[in-house]
């Protein structure tokens, strides 16, 4: 473009029409297109490709883009109690200033000569995290908490043998999606029933379904509804009785004041880093993990990039490289571990940062704010006539299901009416969870002021007592 | 003649320690709000409400640090890798380390962008929803296919939603369990063959002829009732663009196949050549590579999965429409393989490749293609001048938008290996990567200069090329124990394939060196 003009875009140097003809000279050739004299006629595309007009201005591209932006509204200026495997907690400002750092940002697949940084901050990721989650292998991160879980279930498949994986029936929608995929149609799914009134899973139905042919049992510490399964070493206990793997998601943002899963039993634990430090992006801040205990055949199936500490030819110095490339697909393609490529390693690096400011005790004293604003906001929110929260009778953690059911009035209708408040209702689970009847999922955090609630409380009740819902719309 | 300069390079070494070596007790990074009076007085320490067995009663071992010395800490780290922003990142072929613009990444830092949560209601997030649509929309222009997902997390997860909606088709038609293979070449990205044989297939593997192009012969016996479909890049890992491929997909498709084109090397080839002609049924994009965003050491990342009319039914929900006013989410699509990952994808991956492709427009994507097609051919030329290197394959032909070459003259003439030479070439700031595995072509190397660097830089990394094979012939000791510049020296790699040895975490090292902190 613009060649004939004389300018050169930005991005494309060489487009410069001096040194391009110098170039071309050099090669041989007159003509850019003589190049592609490999691509026959008929597979070339003819014409222009059907796109807007450019935008070659930095400063208009800028004002375009705002533009369009500028029709979001989000959880800053609007007071938001989403979660469900997304969550809103403080990003400290060290975390953006390391992770829009061009190294870390542009880097890619140097050798741990050029990207020595790179190796080292991901195997010190990889080491908070061990300390987090209290295990001695940690992976470079995968895609998000759907694909460890699915990772860790096939895993668990291969180190046992066996093809069929019992999972709580309260894990999230979105993630029981991606685990079908992944599974089939080499592992088989099956469900286990929740206690209603505990939300735990129902150990006389995990203890009828169990049986030889049993990978793993896969639960969730909190789970996706925001109740803690405090039975977790039962659970371990029977997977174990059995030849299977306890496999236990967890969200290690609670893991300053909940004991991580490996005290429980957990031979493979899995979750997501967005919380550690990671903006929401509409989703884009998703990284997942996954951890096992220091032993051969677990280290051996995972399909991740581990990045280890080593020597070097100089004493005293630290040098880093993979371990055990070889089980990658990196190394042995379709006979690989599954297959590995780009993740979300960046994240993985700012949930380093965030966790070596965090400390032992900010990571507690986070957990212990979190445990103390949301009970508040359960107990508050379950004085609105009508209301209970939690739905199930256990411990939360950051999440928990408000059960709107008495007030007659659907989910759907209540968030319509709080975002006129400018604020962002809990997700709806009529849908998702029909046993559930009309219940919505809450999450409040650190960031969550005693006066957000209470606006949240407040908000609620005229929303439900008063006018603001229309008759026509009140469950029959 | 202007002789291309030679830069003393040396990287940063700041000899940083592990993190927790620079624990400090009573140190702290960074203090949390608490929860308020009135909270505490209505909850108590909220931590009573756990059951004894959950409560953790011992701090996770992790570091007490002030706040500047973690900074500090990870901003000497940062000093010590290499990004496209500071190398001329050439030689990381497969991987297109063009540049991302920086305007960009304004953009993307907004709170429209960073504050977004996914399940906020559609009224809410009509600007990202636009973009996502848009963005669809321009990938169906640039490819011939009809619908984009852009859920997938990078080009392996996109790579294993075309194995699962080959095989979701298959099952439609009752022919799931009859169709076990997938092939692949040997050429193609090892994700090719990796993730659809974790979606249960078998695979076929064509390997080269001895123009380096897959070997129609071979496929045409690999296919039979039992193919399920076709995973293969174009132009290939060696740089050659694949002139029949048509008869490729012809004959998959005789067979009762899908054909899936893997379009992680499509830099070259933007605006000149499409999926669709080439009668392929999937495809996708990196847009982290084709299109700018940059890689983040490693993602996160967006693998944009597009398919023709009759697939879309197929995609992973949900996929965002336009009723002419307002943007939405669709997720009736009744034969969808599910999810690929949480929520609708990477959006700032997302927003920069929207941005960077309103940047430059038809004519500009064209000219990106093309600018990076001469580079490349313009390494091509000097590197056939060097001595010891050799471009196998395709003798006296042009390349797309890399080539795969080889040092295995080099090699024999002075026992100098790729991943020796790698090593001396950090010592010039510079990044040489080998392939991918198995090494078809001996002692490999492959470059793959995209449109970002000018013919200036080129010519500085082919000069320390060029020196660092003078040494090879002359000095070779001096390349053998290179790095000398780099941050660290010659790395111990025998304890990383060792279990007893080998250490993924910190503390796995203490334990294993019994060093006690």
């Amino acid at each position: 473009m613009n060649t004939k003009k004389g300018s050169a875009h930005p991005y494309i140097p060489n487009s410069a029409p001096e040194v391009k003809a110098k170039m071309l000279k050099e090669i041989g050739v007159d003509d850019i297109d003589e190049l592609y004299s490999d691509i026959p006629e008929t597979l070339k595309f003819k014409g222009n490709i059907n796109l807007p007009q450019a935008l070659p201005s930095e400063y208009a591209l800028k004002r375009h883009v705002e533009e369009i932006l500028s029709k979001n509204q989000n959880c800053e200026d609007n007071l938001s109690f989403l979660g469900g495997g997304c969550w809103q907690h403080y990003v400290p400002a060290i975390c953006d200033e390391i992770n829009q750092r061009s190294e870390f940002l542009t880097a890619y697949g140097g050798e741990p000569y050029e990207d020595h940084g790179r190796f080292q901050a991901l195997f010190e990721y990889e080491s908070l995290m061990a300390e987090l989650l209290d295990m001695d292998v940690v992976n470079v991160p995968t895609y998000d908490w759907c694909q460890a879980a699915s990772t860790s279930i096939r895993m668990a498949c291969r180190i046992t043998g066996r093809n069929e994986i019992l999972i709580s029936d309260t894990v999230s929608p979105d993630r029981l999606l991606v685990i079908n995929n992944y599974c089939r149609p080499i592992v088989n799914i099956k469900t286990l029933k929740h206690c209603p009134k505990t939300g735990a899973i129902d150990l006389n139905d995990l203890k009828s379904k169990i049986s030889p042919r049993t990978a793993g049992v896969y639960f969730e510490n909190p789970s996706y509804m925001g109740f803690l399964e405090s039975q977790g070493n039962a659970l371990s206990d029977i997977a174990h009785e059995n030849g299977a793997l306890s496999i236990v998601g967890v969200d290690p943002i609670s893991l300053g004041i909940i004991v991580p899963p490996n005290y429980y039993g957990a031979d493979i634990v899995c979750g997501d880093i967005q919380g550690l430090g990671v903006h929401m992006n509409y989703g884009g801040g998703l990284a997942g993990f996954i951890a096992t205990h220091d032993e051969e055949k677990f280290v051996m199936e995972y399909p991740s990039r581990l990045f280890g500490i080593t020597k070097t030819a100089v004493e005293g110095e630290y040098g880093f490289g993979d371990v055990a490339y070889d089980r990658t697909s990196f190394g042995l393609r379709e006979k690989g571990k599954e297959f590995i490529g780009t993740c979300s390693a960046l994240w993985g690096i700012t949930a380093g940062v965030y966790l070596s400011l965090m400390g032992p005790e900010g990571i507690q004293k986070l957990g212990k704010t979190i445990m103390q604003k949301s009970q508040y906001a359960m107990k508050k929110i379950s004085e609105i006539k009508g209301v209970k929260a939690p739905l199930f009778n256990a411990p939360h953690f950051k999440e928990f299901i408000v059960d709107f059911n008495d007030t007659k009035v659907p989910v759907k209708e209540i968030n319509k009416s709080l975002l006129k408040h400018a604020i962002f209702g809990g997700k709806d689970l009529s849908d998702d969870f029909p046993q559930l009847g009309n219940c919505a999922l809450y999450c409040v955090t650190e960031i969550h002021t005693k006066k957000e609630i209470d606006r949240l409380v407040q908000v609620l009740s005229d929303v439900l007592n008063r006018k603001e819902i229309k008759k026509r719309m009140i469950l029959k | 003649m202007k002789t291309t300069r030679l830069r003393k390079f040396h990287q940063a070494k700041w000899d940083e320690p592990i993190i927790f070596e620079l624990t400090k007790k009573g140190e702290r990074g960074l203090l949390i709000s608490e929860a308020e009076k009135e909270i505490k007085e209505s909850i108590g320490d909220g931590i009573s409400a756990l059951p004894d067995n959950m409560k953790r009663k011992e701090a996770p071992g992790l570091p007490e640090i002030s706040q500047m010395r973690v900074l500090k800490h990870y901003l000497r780290l940062s000093q010590q890798c290499l990004g496209a922003d500071l190398n001329v990142d050439i030689g990381q072929g497969t991987c297109t380390m063009k540049y991302s613009p920086k305007i960009n990444e304004i953009l993307i830092r907004s709170p429209k962008v960073t504050e977004l949560h996914p399940l906020q209601d559609e009224s809410t997030v009509q600007g990202a929803l636009e973009i996502i649509y848009k963005l669809d929309t321009f990938l169906r222009e640039i490819s011939g296919l009809s619908q984009f997902s852009l859920q997938p997390g990078g080009g392996s997860s996109a790579i294993f939603a075309m194995a699962s909606i080959i095989r979701a088709y298959h099952e439609a038609n009752g022919e799931a369990e009859q169709r076990d293979e997938i092939i692949t070449t040997i050429f193609s990205h090892p994700s090719d063959a990796a993730a659809a044989a974790s979606k249960g297939y078998r695979i076929s593997t064509i390997f080269q002829d001895k123009d380096g192009l897959p070997d129609v012969e071979a496929l045409k016996n690999a296919v039979s009732n039992k193919t399920a479909g076709l995973l293969i890049t174009n132009p290939e890992d060696t740089g050659i663009f694949n002139p029949i491929i048509t008869e490729f997909t012809r004959i998959i498709h005789d067979a009762g196949g899908l054909c899936g084109y893997d379009q992680a090397n499509a830099n070259g080839i933007l605006g000149i050549t499409r999926a669709k002609e080439a009668d392929f049924d999937l495809c996708f994009f990196n847009l982290h590579k084709t299109f700018s965003s940059p890689h983040g050491c490693g993602g996160p990342a967006v693998g944009a999965l597009g398919v023709t009319e009759r697939l879309i039914n197929y995609l992973p929900v949900p996929i965002v429409g336009f009723d002419g006013e307002k943007y939405f989410l669709n997720y009736n699509l009744p034969r969808s393989i599910g999810k690929v990952r949480g929520f609708l994808g990477v959006f700032p991956v997302i927003l920069r490749a929207y941005a960077w492709i309103m940047s430059l427009g038809a004519l500009g994507l064209k000219e990106a293609a093309s600018i990076a097609v001469l580079n490349n051919n313009y390494i091509l030329n000097k590197v056939k001048q060097i001595h010891g290197a050799s471009a196998p394959y395709a003798k006296g032909r042009h390349r797309i938008e890399q080539v795969r070459y080889s040092w295995e003259k080099l090699t024999e003439e002075t026992g100098i290996s790729t991943e020796e030479i790698s090593c001396r070439m950090a010592d010039f700031g510079f990044h040489l990567w080998s392939s991918h595995h198995p090494f078809i072509v001996p002692q490999p190397f492959t470059i793959e200069p995209t449109e970002s660097y000018s013919k200036d830089e080129i010519d500085e990394y082919i000069s320390a090329l060029n020196e660092v094979v003078k040494e090879a012939y002359q000095n070779p000791e001096k390349v053998k124990n290179s790095p000398h510049n780099s941050v660290v020296h010659k790395i111990d790699n025998s304890t990383l394939d060792n279990p007893e040895k080998w250490a993924i975490t910190w503390r796995a090292y203490l334990k294993k060196n019994k060093i006690k902190e």
